[in-house]
This record gives structure tokens, sequence and C-alpha cells, in this order.
């Protein structure tokens, strides 16, 4: 028999198992908590003001929103490029995508003024908005995902791969084009207002999608000690450092733009130079934490360490917080132009630079929102066939040398027959 | 004696004439304004309801628009000022190169192409007809995109429980408010709140009327000494105008 690539259930049954449920399951419960709390008390109780209106749960939500594309990354790669390797890894990559997008919209809805009127955005539109169209990319997206995940892992959908695949590919970058232009398309603010936004932004989901993805695919196989290839890590940290350097190249592209602007010199000014802890998120956070050390690692004799590559890949996830947090709230901060070239004051806080103090009920709905994507994905990888038994290199080459194993992975459509045993959760085919 | 009561005469009819001036004069000068509507009526897209503030009549430590509205809309705060609502404020504009400084009324502008409007994902944030723009607090949902979309900070987000609501003017916890043109009042005949202190107490800076009719007086004001739009770079066309800015 040749040799080839099982999908198995983890076992679950370890106390470490269900110390982490406990954890992450008192992560969730904190959130809602807090959740509950602002919405009883209002958000006066947060550091939210009239001029701050987004806050620290937008930071999380919209990283979230992001990574949740990015993540799904990994299986595009197999299913839409071909790269045959990447397929054992097809279904964690999906089920993160959506995981991290259902912790990401819990906590945008948590924050909103009247999450109990939810029913309201799905019942009354308005289609010249973005957020009502982002309503349907991201029901969308979860709704294709899952039938991608289907045709991955039952015999029934293996047919529909390549086309469902291509499909979930253009729908992530539809819906991170719509992330992006939440902000790109916000005429009144200096630091918004750019067409670049949203390819940046799709551009970051790739870094960080991928960084978590990497983060869980370590934890998970080095938790259940299952075998991971070197190789294949080899070429996701690779790719990761070059999502993490087109990042780099994207944010410079577009300060050095508005820097070129006389008119956007203030807040580029705020944000390089002056801005304080913008300014020092920006460079300390966003370009050192973000792009420079997980570059450095990755590329050199440190990033053959699997301790290395979870740094690196965690450093990108707190770069990616910083980016967040500079580019919402720091976005904000900065006063608008009501008169260019004056001077303005006033009682609302006008022409100065806006206070905002992340308060602990914001933070823990934030993390409250990454908390119930890991516990999801905790309890999906326990109850379902979503992770390879064993991913040693040889036996994932053999498998792509092989044609992938099913239908999902195959570049120009042919089936390697006899060659394919069932890769995915076939009943009967693991364990 | 007759002439003693021919004086007291001339002096009883002098002061009768006044105090009827006084108390008829704000309604004669109201009175062209506008026609209220009927119960049940839909806004008319035959006008455009509109504010022209002279600025050259705004002074720095006048703040009557801003009280009188506080009363009529009861959004008085409560000692919080990063989160109590302002549905108008005073701003300072200072030219830093001259020294020359102004002040003046600031509020929804209610823009003819509103990015509050646009951004809106369920609709709630909507122009009238007539030009007003307006938060229907029964389907905000207080996602605060349009407070991220509008150019003057002209929206607030009701942080904290509100007391002594005005019947004509909803507000609640967890939606979005701002300056309705004084709606409930346009829609009697009346004129918003801050027009009708600006000229009792303040300079008379502000004339509200209906941009669409050309023998209005905004529109006659307009027509010969001209007013600028905040940020008209925008395109926006907003129906609040600065003259002397």
């Amino acid at each position: 028999m040749k040799p080839h690539v099982h999908f198995r259930e983890i076992e679950g049954r370890s106390p470490g198992y269900y110390a982490l449920l406990g954890l992450l399951g008192l992560l969730v419960g904190a959130g809602l908590v807090s959740a509950l709390y602002m919405e009883i008390e209002g958000h006066w109780v947060t550091g939210m003001n009239n001029r701050i209106v987004w806050g620290t749960p937008h930071v999380f939500a919209v990283f979230l929103i992001v990574a949740a594309s990015g993540a799904l990354n990994v299986a595009s790669i197999a299913s839409v490029f071909g790269r045959l390797q990447y397929k054992p890894l097809a279904p964690l990559s999906g089920l993160l995508a959506i995981a991290l997008l259902v912790g990401g919209l819990a906590v945008l809805v948590l924050d909103l003024g009247r999450p109990d009127r939810l029913i309201v955005a799905m019942t009354h539109y308005n289609f010249k908005s973005i957020f009502a169209w982002n309503i349907f990319l991201y029901t969308g997206f979860m709704a294709i995902v899952a039938a991608y995940l289907w045709t991955m892992m039952d015999r029934m959908g293996r047919p529909y791969s390549k086309p469902v695949g291509l499909l979930a590919f253009v729908w992530r970058l539809i819906l991170t084009t719509g992330t992006g232009s939440i902000f790109g398309w916000l005429v009144a603010r200096q630091a918004y207002d750019a067409a670049i936004m949203a390819p940046m932004f799709i551009v970051f989901s790739f870094a960080y999608g991928l960084a978590i993805f990497l983060l869980v695919l370590l934890a998970a196989y080095g938790w259940t000690g299952r075998p991971l290839g070197e190789g294949l890590l080899r070429r996701l940290k690779n790719l990761l450092g070059i999502f993490v350097a087109a990042s780099l190249y994207f944010v410079t592209v577009y300060h050095l733009t508005n820097l070129y602007a006389a008119e956007h010199t203030g807040v580029e000014r705020f944000i390089l130079l002056e801005g304080g802890i913008y300014t020092a998120l920006f460079w300390l956070g966003q370009v050192v934490a973000g792009y420079l050390l997980p570059m450095a690692i990755v590329f050199s004799p440190l990033g053959r360490s699997r301790g290395w590559i979870a740094t690196a890949a965690g450093l990108v996830v707190l770069g990616g917080l910083a980016q967040m947090y500079v580019t919402i709230i720091g976005g904000q901060a900065y006063p608008l132009i009501l008169f260019p070239g004056k001077e303005v004051s006033s009682s609302f806080f006008d022409g100065v630079v806006a206070d905002y103090a992340p308060s602990l009920p914001e933070v823990l709905l934030g993390v409250g929102g990454i908390a119930i994507a890991l516990l999801a994905v905790a309890v999906a990888v326990r109850v379902l066939r979503f992770l390879p038994e064993d991913l040693r290199d040889e036996l994932v080459e053999a498998q792509a040398a092989a044609g992938g194993g099913d239908g999902s992975g195959t570049a120009g459509g042919e089936r390697s027959g006899g060659a394919a045993p069932e890769a995915a959760a076939a009943p009967g085919s693991a364990g | 004696m007759s002439g003693t009561d021919a004086s007291r005469r001339r002096f009883l009819a002098g002061t009768a004439a006044a105090a009827a001036g006084l108390a008829v004069a704000p309604g004669v000068l109201l009175m062209p304004l506008a026609q209220a509507r009927r119960a049940g009526e839909p806004a008319s897209s035959d006008v455009r309801w509109g504010l022209l503030v002279d600025t050259t009549r705004c002074s720095d430590g006048c703040d009557a628009c801003v009280r009188a509205c506080k009363e009529e809309n009861g959004w008085e705060g409560v000692g919080r000022p990063k989160t109590d609502a302002q549905w108008i404020r005073k701003v300072k504009v200072r030219d830093p190169r001259t020294g020359h400084t102004q002040s003046l009324p600031l509020m929804c502008q209610h823009c003819k192409h509103p990015p509050c409007v646009d951004v809106c994902p369920t609709g709630a944030s909507m122009k009238r007809a007539d030009g007003i723009v307006l938060v229907d607090k029964h389907i905000c949902i207080g996602c605060r995109y349009c407070m991220m979309a509008c150019p003057y900070s002209a929206r607030s987000f009701v942080h904290e429980d509100v007391r002594d609501q005005r019947e004509h003017a909803p507000r609640g916890k967890g939606t979005v408010e701002s300056c309705t043109l004084c709606v409930h009042r346009v829609d009697a005949g009346r004129v918003p709140a801050c027009v009708e202190a600006c000229a009792a107490e303040g300079g008379g800076a502000l004339v509200f009327g209906d941009l669409k009719d050309p023998s209005s007086e905004i529109s006659r004001r307009l027509a010969a000494h001209g007013a600028e739009e905040i940020r008209a770079d925008l395109g926006l066309d907003t129906g609040v105008r600065y003259y002397g800015i």
C-alpha cells in the first residue's frame, strides 16, 4: 500500500486538553460578561467616547476578520494554485477561517450600542453601505467555506472541490476588500480615504492568517505528539516571511504617498513622529515586532527552530494588533480637518488629539473573541477529522506526487484514481 | 385737564403699540419662513431647508444657540464632556498666520450627499425629501459607522441612560443622534430653536429658510452676499452655509 495521509480526530482526553478548554471557556465567559456590562451601563464605562467611537473591541474584531480570510490561504494554495503539499493542511485552514470570522463578528456585534437589535441588521439594508455588503460577504464566506470543507472531507463533495475552492478564494479577496474599504472609503478622515487600504488589508490578511495558522498547527502537533515535517514548516515559515515583507511594502507606499501630499503631512507627522503611543506602536509594534523581527527570524538560521518559528508567528500577531490599533484608533485620534490651515478649538475637542485609553471590559471582550475562535477549533478537531495523523515530509511529498490524495488538490483537474486513498474524513479511513 | 388726558392717551397708545409690536414681531418675522405640514403628510422635495450662519454677527462669548438647543431637545449632559452628547457647539477658528479669530456654531450640516447616510448599514441614517438628515432611533443598531464618516463630528453616541427626554426629540442609549434642524418645529411651521434664540439673545446671525425658494430670505441673502460650505472640497453640498469664513 502506498503511503498516504490519514485524518483523525485528536484524542482529547488529557488533562492538558481539558485545561485548555477550561481556560478558553473562562476567557469567553469574561468577554460575554464584559459585553453585558457595557450594554447595561452604556459605553461611558469604556475608554470610547464621541471622538474615539471605535475602540479596542474593533482592534480585535477587525484583526480577527482580516486574519480569518488569510487563514484560508493555505487551502487556496492547494486547490487554486495546485501546490499539493499544502493539501493535508486544507481542512484546518478552512476551519480556522470560519472560527476566526465567528470570533471577530462576535466582538463586533457585542460592541454595538444595541446588540439586541441584530435582527434589524438582518432585515433592514442600505445597499450603499459597505457594512451592509459585509453582512452578506461574511455570512456568504462562512457558507462557502463550510461547503469547501465538505468537498474536502466527504467523498461525495470531492468533485466540486476545485470550483468551490476557487469561489472561496475569490470571495475572500472580495471580503477583505470590503474590510479594507470600511476605512478606505471614509473621505472625512486624513488617515483613511485611500484606495490602497483594500489591497493593503488583503496583504495583511495573508500574513495574519498564516501566522495564526502556524501557531495553531505547531500547538496542535506539539501537544498531541503527532509528527510534523520540517519541510512543510519550512515552506510555511518562508511564505510567512514573504507575506510580512509584502505588508511592509504596502505600508511604506501608503506612508510615502501621504508624505508627498502637503495636506496629509499633519497626520503623517502624528503617526510617524509625534503621536506618543501611536508612534511607539507604529514603529516598535507594527514595524519592528510585526515586520523586521519576524523576517529576521524566518530568513535566518533561527528559522530552523520550531520555537523561533512560533516566536516569529506570535510577533506577526502582536504586530498585527499594533497595526490595527494605529490604523483604527490612531486614525480617529488625529483631529478632523474642519478648516484647512486654521486652528480650531471647542468644547467638543475639535482640533486636538483625542484621548483614549483601553478599558478592561473592552480588552476582555476582544480577547474573548480570540478565545471563541480557538475554543471552536479545539472542539472541532476533537469531534471531526480535521488534522492529519502524521505530517512527515515523506508522506506529504508522496501524496502530493500521487496527485494530492483526492480531487480537491489537483491543479489541472486530473484525478489520481487508484493512487488516491481516502485522505479526508471518509468513514473508516482513519484509525 | 384735557391736556393731561391727551398726553396720557398718547402714552398708553404708544405703550400698547410697542407691546403689540413686540408680541407680534417674531411671528411676522417668521411667518413667511415655513408653512405647517399636516400630520401624515410626507415631507416635500419642493423645499430644501437650509441655514445661513453670518459669522460676522456671531460673537465668541455667546452660546445662546447651544443653550436653546439643549433646552429644546433635552441633551443636557451629566458632566462627562468626552461622552456627553453635543448636537451643536461653538467652534473658535484661528488663523495662525495672522491671528484672526472667528467664532461659529457647528452642527449637522444636513448635506445633500451625506456620508453618514451612505455608510449606515440599516438605513437608520436618512435624509428627508426636504433635505433634513435624521437618525431613525428605532433601527439604529449603534455601530457608529456614521460617526466615523461624518467630516464635522456632528454626531454623538448616547453613552448612558437618558433622562428628561422631550416628547418631540426621542433619544436612546446605544444609538446615535445629532441636530434634527428642529424638525418638529419646522413641520409645525416654526424655525429651529437656535435660530429663534440667536435672534432674541444673540447677534441675529442665523437665517433659516427654503434654499429652493428664490424669494426666501436665506436665498436672497445667499444670492446677494454668497456663503461658504465647511469642507466644500468634499462636494457634499451642505444645507448649512457660512458667510464670512
